[in-house]
């Protein structure tokens, strides 16, 4: 009996936890803080980093097959955002340095949600920062 | 028996249906291990369906398959939770159901670091038939497999078993160690186990094209596990233990394939199990599942 009773606790928790609203981009954070904000909590060892393939026109063509393989999903297609996450086409990720993308993906902010993707080997978390700045780029460029 | 069929058939249709509703599809980066665990947890919102055999040697009775079904979901980025349903064939003898799991993995720390812990509690009520050797604990020996099923399946094992996963991401590599305790619920001491674990994709860098085959989608590695014995006789005395290299292919669209030749070390292991295994992820399970109880928000 106490075994049903372990279960029914863990299913409660589990629909609580499990069916909360999805991230919005917004949940969580602090009042007046954005999701954004996380970019500015990469520690300076980060920020310093350069990205090794800065200069491999191939990263970012490779960082969008890993990107729709890994990220679409949430951010939405062309990284425009979702009902899980934010748009990675907005002003903050483009004024962004590229260690501070390279550390969120390294370490995830998974109290909102947004997954730890160390599990990606370290160029593959490159190519990334070289899709979403060239994403970033291009809508510079449009805009010119 | 027949209900249980009945409904067995009625969660296979269920799987299939739901597979062939259009779900949002995320590719995982699953590493090769089947006993050890690492310190990537499930994406958020996302169920993972998996399936594995293990198909066994056995000195003093028939062969076995043993096989089991996990249904892996993310919570949340920091907490995982899985259900698993058991099950055996053993050759000449019978096929029938041994029990489920049910696990949880919890990531404490919210940053990666130079070893990142994860807590793991599983609670399990399987017979004593089991054959899936999902972990090895205690004075788990080759011999204990030999009981015909008409007898083990009568004796039923609750237990709960607690493990502390040490793993890290270091240049592509992942390293992996965990340390278990089990207790059975009935007046058994406490069993102790480990797995170690490495292993890394075939090339670091992603393709500029979509593949199937590309190095990037295989990750190769090798497993090491076994029991240390329990409370009263902690050690490698009459204990088992393995070595299995293995290889996971992740295919873009969601699916990952695994297969793992494993070799028995002493005389008290099994001389050779060969372990496979399929897993689809279906990424927005959580959020289908909230639309069902919640209705659409615009």
């Amino acid at each position: 009996m106490k075994v049903y009773g372990l279960f029914l606790v863990c299913g409660v928790l589990f629909l609580v936890v499990g069916l909360e609203p999805q991230a919005q981009g917004r949940r969580g954070d602090k009042p007046g803080e954005s999701v954004y904000s996380e970019l500015e909590k990469a520690p300076a060892k980060y920020l310093e980093m350069r990205n090794p393939l800065a200069e491999d026109k191939d990263a970012a063509i490779a960082g969008g097959i890993l990107f729709e393989e890994h990220c679409e999903s949430c951010h939405g297609k062309e990284a425009v955002g979702g009902k899980k996450a934010p748009s990675l086409r907005a002003p903050e990720v483009r004024k962004a340095r590229p260690g501070a993308i390279f550390w969120i993906l390294s370490n995830g902010i998974v109290r909102k949600k947004m997954p730890v993707w160390s599990k990606l080997p370290e160029p593959e978390r490159w190519q990334l920062v070289s899709y979403i700045r060239a994403l970033n780029e291009e809508k510079t460029e449009s805009r010119k | 028996m027949f209900a249980l069929k009945i409904s067995t058939r009625l969660f296979i249709a269920l799987l299939f249906t739901a597979a062939a509703v259009y779900v949002p599809r995320l590719a995982g980066q699953e590493n090769p291990y089947i006993v050890a665990y690492d310190h990537n947890l499930e994406e958020p919102g996302s169920l993972e369906v998996e399936y594995f055999s293990t198909f066994g040697t056995q000195r003093g009775g028939p062969g076995f398959h043993g096989f089991w079904s996990e249904f892996e979901y993310g919570a949340t980025a920091w907490w995982t939770t899985e259900f698993y349903l058991d099950g055996q064939s053993t050759f000449g003898e019978s096929t029938i159901f041994t029990g489920f799991r049910s696990e949880n993995r919890i990531r404490p720390l919210k940053n990666e670091h130079f070893v990142n812990p994860v807590l793991y509690v599983e609670f399990e009520n399987v017979n004593e038939a089991d054959k899936i050797l999902k972990e090895v604990e205690g004075h788990d020996v080759e011999s204990d497999y030999a009981v015909p099923n008409a007898v083990a399946r009568r004796e039923r094992d609750r237990e709960l078993e607690f493990k502390l996963i040490l793993s890290k991401n270091y240049k592509g590599w992942n390293f992996t160690e965990n340390t278990l305790a089990v207790k059975n619920l009935s007046n058994d001491p406490w069993e102790f186990g480990y797995a170690l674990g490495a292993s890394r994709p075939l090339t670091l860098k992603g393709a500029t094209h979509r593949c199937n085959f590309c190095a990037q989608h295989f990750i190769a590695g090798v497993e090491m596990y076994g029991g240390l014995g329990d409370r009263y006789s902690f050690g490698l005395h009459n204990t088992s233990h393995y070595l299995a290299p293995g290889l996971a292919w992740n295919l873009p669209s969601g699916w990952t394939f695994r297969v793992e030749p494993t070799f028995g070390l002493n005389d008290q292991s099994h001389q050779f199990l060969l372990r496979c295994g399929a897993s689809y992820e279906f990424s927005g399970f959580g959020e289908a599942v909230e639309r069902l109880f919640k209705g659409h928000r615009e």
